[in-house]
């Protein structure tokens, strides 16, 4: 955990439905508690956390505070466009020329990768010590509730994929710099979300494969979320199976109905579990299924907390 | 759900088993004699492997008929399947629609295209459904079974047509589509400066490199439109429905009527939802867990009475919410809509056996699920 917390840039993607939003909420939540100026970032106009976290619906790129040291922001392209402009161009004159002209709009609009590109400039400039924005305060910690595996690697691929095919010129420039900080393993770090079910699990080592192969990042930590307890053994199972035909009431036999449910779906997600720690380099980060509406704050909360002891846990052995 | 149908679309968020209820869906309409492919992107390895489809073919296989022999799956029709590689559709696309061999090749070797075809807007959307277009002209399959991609957001599918439309008609290209004349002649007076900025801003090769893809695919926007049109015309035939699919999760359902609401806003032709990973809960209100307890006792003992019913508590809550949430469901889709509930099945779900596990529940009588479950749970 202290190695994470220790980054300027930290990704949280993984696969759809795995729980993305919670998690990076949950560690934002950690980050803040420990006295660092943390924002949360969200993309793609998704504002699920600042929802979640009892916020306020922002206007675009906005930073808003959610609790003490933690703060939030939904990241525009558009918006980053013109901020961008507004650094980039000597002239303030010449930069609401550009902002002001159509031609532009439709170049930015329709150059594949421009909106990739343009949200990883953000999430970069968020990140930096000296932020370029006029009069906006650095943060320790950026988190980026970054969109599900395929559009997430796209954003951070596009950076340097910009910077080959552009050579030359501010925007080589830029994208190379933009790169070289993604890349940079004390700046930036990667992390995974994932279910222990098949598919999360393949599609989170598949994502290790693709990070190491473009942008040549590493996977650096997986979270397993929504871990079920596992409550009951294997002869456990065999008792309250044979319990099975004696019981009487329907509660009685829904109970041992759902118990036997939860022993194979326990084991289930052990074998997935298994499967991720003989395949990653890094042991998995276990969090427990909470029971609860997803994205309430309870959820959140409980996580961190989570996290914050596995996190001291480690420091104290 | 699909009587008379010739095209069966999967939509929803991620992750809420999209491919596997595409996949069992196919199945259970090929094992009642019709011949079915289903159409996937990038499936869980494992059940693609377990159907026998190891590599991208972009074209439909058949599945090989003994596999459903030995679980004892009767098959009376043909069940196919194909992994669509976007990329592959895309050049094949280019490749179709060019005027001729210069230009199609201006476009596959130009950098921005090899580098960044994918990031054109809606374009994994869009060779999906025009890969399911060629198929339903083709006129090979009683049936086909799309597994949408997964998008960030299940409407980036309906609207991919449009999308590429509008860009192509948009004066984004046009503005490309003129490299050479882009001073005062056409833009007037702020164009000249504005692209004397842009070059300063990008660099001189990006311009350069953006103007020749955007050119040489200027030949093909008439092409393209007709396909969107096409595509458009196949999403709303009568021969085509959307099938809902969701989790009882709240995102996922939330995701699940802003779908439902923009496709029937849209006139699109709706099949009916499908639920998976239900907790059902047919104990109803509250459960007295000491009481649950104390009646194990004797058979578990005390310990083991008392984690049973702590486990059972969980359960509970988990098939309160997932009720919760499924009715909320079901009224805000005005109450008329078909509604199949999947059990939470014990095992992942990711071979022919899960599949048919599946099949049972989508294939029975309302009757017959209500009796299933009943030995599910209680």
């Amino acid at each position: 955990m202290e190695d994470l917390l220790a980054k300027r840039l930290l990704f949280v993607t993984g696969k759809g439905g795995v729980g993305r939003s919670t998690v990076a909420a949950a560690l934002g939540l950690v980050a803040a508690r420990r006295g660092l100026r943390t924002v949360l970032a969200e993309v793609a106009g998704q504002e699920r956390l600042s929802r979640a976290l009892g916020g306020e619906a922002a206007a675009p790129s906005e930073e808003i505070r959610l609790a003490p040291g933690l703060f939030t922001i939904s990241i525009d392209p558009q918006h980053a466009l013109e901020e961008y402009l507004r650094v980039q161009m000597p002239a303030r004159a010449m930069a609401e020329v550009l902002s002001a002209s159509r031609a532009f709009q439709y170049f930015a609009a329709a150059t594949p990768g421009m909106r990739e590109l343009l949200t990883m400039g953000k999430l970069w400039e968020l990140a930096q010590v000296q932020r370029r924005t006029r009069g906006a305060d650095p943060f320790d910690l950026t988190i980026v509730d970054a969109p599900a595996t395929g559009h997430g690697l796209a954003i951070l691929r596009a950076p340097g994929t910009f910077a080959q095919v552009a050579r030359v010129g501010p925007i080589a420039h830029q994208a190379g710099a933009i790169h070289t900080a993604i890349t940079d393993r004390s700046h930036t770090g990667v992390v995974a979300v994932a279910h222990a079910e098949e598919m999360p699990v393949t599609e989170t080592l598949d994502l290790r494969d693709a990070l190491r192969a473009d942008p040549g990042v590493p996977l650096v930590r997986v979270f397993v979320n929504a871990v079920l307890p596992d409550r009951f053994s294997k002869r456990h199972a065999t008792a309250i199976a044979g319990a099975l035909d004696t019981a009487g009431t329907p509660a009685a036999r829904a109970a041992l109905r759902a118990a036997l449910s939860g022993h194979a779906r326990a084991g289930g997600q052990r074998d997935q579990v298994a499967r991720l720690r003989e395949r990653l380099d890094t042991d998995p980060v276990l969090l427990p299924f909470v029971v609860g509406e997803d994205g309430e704050q309870q959820v959140f909360e409980r996580l961190a907390d989570v996290l914050g002891q596995t996190a001291t846990a480690k420091a104290a052995a | 759900m699909l009587e008379g149908k010739r095209v069966a679309i999967c939509g929803g968020s991620g992750g809420v088993g999209k491919t596997t209820t595409a996949a069992a869906i196919a199945m259970g309409m090929a094992a009642d004699g019709a011949r079915v492919a289903v159409v996937t992107i990038d499936p869980a390895r494992r059940l693609a492997t377990s159907l026998g489809l190891e590599e991208l073919g972009n074209e439909p296989r058949l599945v090989d008929p003994k596999l459903f022999a030995k679980r004892g799956l009767e098959m009376k029709g043909e069940l196919w399947a194909m992994m669509l590689d976007p990329k592959r559709t895309f050049d094949e696309l280019i490749d179709r629609l060019s005027p001729n061999d210069r230009a199609r090749d201006e476009v596959l070797n130009n950098r921005i295209y090899q580098e960044l075809s994918s990031a054109v807007a809606g374009s994994q959307e869009f060779t999906a459904i025009a890969k399911l277009y060629e198929l339903d002209r083709e006129g090979d399959f009683d049936l086909l079974v799309l597994d949408t991609p997964p998008s960030r957001n299940a409407l980036d599918f309906l609207d991919a047509p449009d999308r590429l439309t509008s860009f192509f008609e948009g004066r984004a290209l046009q503005v490309f589509l003129r490299p050479t004349g882009l001073g005062m002649k056409i833009f007037g007076r702020g164009t000249g400066v504005v692209f004397s900025v842009l070059k300063r801003v990008t660099g001189i090769d990006l311009l350069q490199d953006l103007s020749v893809f955007f050119r040489s695919l200027g030949g093909m926007i008439d092409g393209f439109k007709e396909r969107a049109a096409a595509v458009n015309a196949l999403l709303s035939d009568a021969g085509t429905t959307f099938l809902l699919v969701t989790s009882p999760e709240r995102e996922s359902i939330e995701e699940a009527t802003f779908f439902w609401r923009k496709l029937k806003a849209a006139r699109m032709p709706f099949g009916g939802v499908l639920v998976n990973r239900v907790h059902h809960d047919l104990l109803g209100g509250d459960i007295d867990l000491d009481d649950v307890a104390r009646q194990l006792e004797p058979e578990l003992g005390p310990k083991l009475a008392a984690r049973v019913a702590e486990n059972l508590g969980d359960y509970h809550v988990l098939a309160r919410r997932d009720r919760a949430n499924i009715e909320r469901l079901a009224s805000q889709l005005g109450g008329e809509e078909r509604m199949i509930l999947v059990p939470h099945l014990d095992d992942d779900v990711h071979d022919v056996e899960g599949l048919q596990a599946i099949l049972r529940y989508l294939w029975a009588t309302e009757a017959q699920r209500t009796a299933m479950l009943v030995d599910v749970v209680a």
